[in-house]
């Protein structure tokens, strides 16, 4: 049988990066618990502009959990209280009838609030920038098995891989620390041929970027792991802090 | 040399390194506290006590400890202000509910109440053995199991040294594993060998320090005044 419910929610409104926020109490009713949480704040935002309202900033685009755009710290969750997915992928049968929700931006110095629930996560891209890449000379397309990986390894490189940057880690961390990111598009270079003969300049550019950005330092209590929507395990973390030793000792 | 100091994981490698370093020391301590529990009236003790003394290298190996001591806290200082910084002054309305381990989440606050606790320590056995014998006192004591005997006889003091070692054993928890997690020498496969390892090389730690207040504190309640 389908879930009605009626919710009040309290989302954050900023105007602009320079303004003072606050919250805004929003009461919905008749939102079915197959509405997925961004297709409940467009429902919000529908009510808001018929009313002659400014409707809620927030970020979204592909809304099936790939493309790491949508954000929103829900309830004391980054992506709400579901484990393993984005907000996108979030539905409102996870709340009950007569709830409050408290919908919040990511909260880091280095993630700046742009408006309402966007915040500014181009620090990521200026991380990536800084190293999370492989050279390659043009030319011919060398074949895809040329080189054989043995499958742990790959699979090892693909769960990194998994990870689309939303930001949830930094997001979740009482230490603001963008590690389980970082980690995360160091280890799954590092773990693969192609990546190895640039891991130890990559390992310290990435961190120093990191560090020069103004995200914290990572004191393992893996939040971060516990939030990610992708499951990216804290071995990553590890791996990043060996690669980043050893390419600093071997100096 | 320079990343040490000015890259974070050049500074959580000396938080690392240092706790490693305190908790060799802590084994150490513990084991040297168990003889206390040999049925010869503190001897063996009190020979090790004498043996330490303010012997120069005693006094050097005081000097060391304290200096991992004080790197161990400047740098916790440094690394929770720059982390409070880089996690802005706004704050979560709805808090913070991952369910994260609460040691982990309390390092720091940990921190300083084993420090508070190693003042009265310091306090109740150093100045009266080592810094007494230092500066010349006659009263110095250089064998210490009258000190121990005659403090846990109070039970306000063993209580307190067991709240103590209470809060050592939470971040001995989450430090121990941590120091090798930032090492690099985590991963998959050995996160939850050190996580148990973790656990049990505080347990240990901390029952084998607690046997003394406790046994002490015991005597003293069951036989009364000898």
């Amino acid at each position: 049988m389908e879930k009605i419910i009626n919710i009040t929610l309290k989302v954050w409104r900023q105007k602009g990066p320079k303004e003072k926020g606050g919250f805004e109490t929003h009461k919905l009713e008749g939102i079915s618990g197959d509405t997925s949480f961004l297709e409940m704040l467009d429902i919000l935002n529908e009510k808001l502009v018929n009313e002659g309202k400014e409707p809620v900033a927030f970020d979204n685009d592909c809304r099936e959990g790939i493309c790491g755009m949508c954000s929103l710290y829900i309830n004391g969750h980054p992506h709400g209280p579901d484990n393993l997915i984005t907000t996108c992928q979030l539905h409102m049968r996870h709340f009950k009838d007569g709830d409050t929700i408290t919908v919040e931006p990511w909260r880091s110095a280095a993630f700046p609030v742009i408006r309402d629930l966007m915040v500014d996560r181009y620090a990521f891209d200026k991380i990536i920038q800084a190293g999370g890449y492989v050279s390659v000379n043009t030319g011919g397309i060398p074949d895809a098995n040329a080189i054989p990986i043995p499958k742990p390894v790959a699979d090892e490189a693909m769960d990194a891989a998994s990870c689309i940057g939303c930001g949830a880690c930094v997001a979740a961390c009482k230490n603001g620390s963008a590690m389980l990111f970082v980690s995360a598009k160091v280890s799954q270079l590092a773990l693969l041929p192609q990546g190895k003969p640039e891991a130890k300049q990559r390992a310290k550019a990435m961190v120093l970027k990191m560090d020069e950005l103004g995200f914290g330092n990572c004191t393992n209590t893996r939040a971060c792991e516990l939030e990610c929507p992708k499951g990216v395990s804290i071995s990553n973390i590890a791996r990043l802090n060996r690669e980043f030793l050893v390419a600093k000792f071997s100096d | 040399m320079y990343w040490l100091f000015n890259s974070s994981i050049g500074r959580k490698f000396i938080m690392s390194i240092s706790g490693i370093f305190l908790l060799l020391f802590l084994l150490f301590h513990m084991s040297m506290n168990l003889t206390l529990l040999l049925p010869d009236d503190g001897k063996v003790y009190d020979m090790i006590c004498e043996f330490l003394g303010a012997n120069w290298y005693a006094v050097a190996g005081t000097l060391v400890l304290a200096a991992g001591v004080v790197v161990h806290i400047v740098y916790a200082t440094m690394l929770t202000l720059q982390n409070r910084k880089a996690r802005g002054s706004d704050k979560y309305l709805s808090s913070n509910r991952t369910e994260t381990e609460w040691s982990a989440k309390n390092m720091y606050v940990l921190g300083l109440i084993i420090v508070l606790g190693l003042v009265i320590h310091l306090w109740n056995f150093w100045y009266k053995m080592q810094f007494a014998e230092l500066i010349g006192c006659p009263d110095a004591v250089t064998g210490g199991s009258g000190l121990v005997k005659e403090l846990f006889s109070s039970p306000c003091y063993a209580i307190v040294y067991l709240i103590w070692l209470g809060a050592i054993w939470f971040h001995l928890t989450h430090g121990v594993w941590s120091a090798f997690q930032t090492l690099g020498l985590s991963g998959k496969i050995w996160y939850p060998r050190l996580k148990m390892i973790s656990n049990i090389v505080s347990t240990l730690i901390v029952v084998g320090f607690a046997a003394i207040p406790v046994y002490f504190m015991a005597v003293h309640l069951l036989c009364g005044n000898n």
